[in-house]
């Protein structure tokens, strides 16, 4: 009976501390129930995050709608993923295929073009796979894959179900290509970010596919690649802008849709367009309020 | 080579410059991981020293578990949290998700199960015969459990430390958890790979020697506690 009570007697105290310590937990939030309509969680991907253009811009919008802005740096998969289940208020992404998806289903109340710019094949400057200058995307992955297999060079897949992954998939598509299904020696799936993609395409020799604002940020760090294959339409990479459907509740749609004005407005599109263009000679993102992916592609694909 | 070379140098200039950011990140760090290393240690060396000295049914299940848990892969822990805190989980109405106090409640679950293994072994490993004794001389339980955590300080002070290392390397938890989000949750580990995923190994490096010494100061004071002589 003695070890019964004290040990009763010691379980409850520790009960009393472990709900002391929720209590001071939940002290800071005061409990309420409902979202926070001063906080904005924005979901995105992380090769956006990495470039470091909404460092640059979401602050200028906190500043003016009093809202804080809670970055979520995820895969374009995860982040769409967020939208559906309600746990961001607005999504920022470049996956066309998957977002319009979430727009039908009503998960996304809107989809809006933001600003683009391309996709990159890159590999080791001796190009084992000769794909240098071809204007083909998909044709060029042809040949890596009939060069590649049998193991005299790789191809090297984010691997991770992000946008870049998607647009690598559509690729292999285009040409009846399952990569996945041929072999693994010559097919290196990554499985994480596209820096962390770049470094082992860098490391093994391996050809990738990169949004080129990675590419860039990246490229004294990775002297063995060079860019091979760009200007393809079907290597224009899409950023757009999406608001959670309100009826997921807790969804501060009033913040997600100033977000979304915000990013349309002239003098951001200026910043995003102006955004390291210095530093790179060139845009790392293209401004597009008011363009769809259908008008830009007409123009025809980036060109180096 | 160069790089790593680059990388101590920058470290160097980072420290020496008194660049805020780093500071205030370093800061954060410790004192998230400190918090959850402080409950770990108030929940976890009670309770073992309940399973150390008592026998009771079911005491084998919770040993077993704990000793899985000592074993945990941060991201679990990170899943499970997350799960629970996120707006449309079962606390989501607490508004928790990406703040430093979701941090602290991951890396309790991280360090918790140490903590408790730890003083387990240590406290099971005391004599039976002293523990009685104290009974015997009219002692309540929680001046038997004061004189246990002297008794047993060097194995309780290895608690601390596997405690505050789990919570302060982990990186997966922090991040799911806490969203890396600058200037609220971002940590030495997170933002560390923040800066490998942009290209910055630098700054990657300079932060991971900041972590190392970080973890080698502390470790330093407390193995200087722990290997004091005793005052008797």
């Amino acid at each position: 009976m003695r070890v019964t009570s004290s040990r009763t007697r010691l379980l409850g105290w520790l009960t009393v501390l472990t709900f002391t310590a929720l209590a001071a937990f939940s002290a800071g939030c005061g409990g309420d129930p409902g979202y926070n309509e001063h906080e904005l969680i924005l979901a995105t991907t992380t090769s956006l995050n990495d470039s470091g253009l909404l460092d640059e811009i979401v602050p200028i919008f906190e500043e003016e709608a009093g809202v804080s802005v809670k970055i979520i740096a995820v895969g374009t998969g995860a982040a769409l993923r967020m939208g559906v289940e309600g746990n961001a208020d607005v999504l920022l992404t470049h996956a066309p295929a998957a977002e319009t998806e979430l727009l039908e289903a009503g998960d996304v109340i809107s989809r809006t073009l933001v600003a683009y710019n391309d996709f990159v094949i890159v590999g080791p400057s001796d190009d084992p796979a000769s794909v240098q200058g071809m204007d083909d995307a998909a044709n060029a992955l042809a040949n890596i894959f009939a060069f590649c297999v049998g193991g005299p060079c790789e191809f090297a897949s984010r691997g991770d179900d992000s946008g870049t992954h998607k647009k690598e998939l559509a690729l292999w598509a285009d040409v009846d290509i399952d990569p996945a299904d041929i072999g693994d020696d010559w097919y290196l799936e990554v499985g994480q970010g596209m820096s962390a993609t770049l470094t082992v395409a860098n490391q093994r020799g391996a050809y990738t596919l990169t949004d080129r604002g990675t590419y860039l940020a990246l490229s004294e760090d990775i002297p063995d690649l060079v860019p091979h294959v760009s200007g393809d339409p079907r290597l224009l990479n899409f950023y757009s802008v999406m608001e959670v459907n309100g009826d997921k509740g807790r969804i501060n749609a009033k913040a997600a849709e100033a977000f979304k004005v915000f990013l349309l407005r002239e003098d951001v599109q200026e910043l995003i367009g102006d955004y390291l263009r210095e530093r790179y000679g060139r845009p790392l993102f293209i401004p597009a309020a008011g363009e769809t992916e259908a008008s830009v592609s007409a123009r025809g694909g980036v060109t180096n | 080579m160069d790089l790593i070379w680059d990388g101590i140098r920058e470290a160097a200039r980072l420290w020496w410059s008194g660049d805020g950011e780093i500071i205030e990140i370093t800061l954060r760090t410790l004192a998230i991981s400190s918090a959850a290393t402080a409950l770990a240690l108030g929940v976890g060396i009670p309770l073992g020293a309940i399973l150390a000295l008592r026998r009771f049914w079911g005491r084998g299940l919770i040993v077993a578990a704990v000793n899985t848990g000592m074993g945990m892969p941060p991201v679990v822990i990170g899943l499970l949290v997350a799960l629970i805190l996120w707006r449309t989980g079962p606390l989501g109405g607490l508004n928790l998700i990406y703040t430093p106090t979701a941090m602290v409640v991951a890396q309790l679950l991280l360090s918790l199960p140490l903590v408790v293994g730890f003083s387990l072994a240590s406290i099971q490993s005391v004599n039976p015969r002293l523990i009685g004794q104290m009974w015997a001389m009219g002692a309540n339980r929680l001046q038997v459990l004061w004189l246990l955590v002297r008794e047993t300080r060097l194995g309780l002070l290895a608690a601390v430390m596997a405690g505050f290392g789990a919570a302060i390397s982990e990186v997966g938890a922090s991040m799911q958890v806490g969203g890396n989000l600058a200037g609220e949750t971002r940590v030495l580990t997170t933002a560390t790979v923040l800066e490998t995923g942009r290209g910055n190994f630098e700054v990657a490096i300079a932060l991971s020697l900041v972590l190392v010494v970080l973890a080698f100061l502390v470790n330093l004071v407390l193995t200087a506690v722990q290997q004091r002589r005793p005052v008797t």
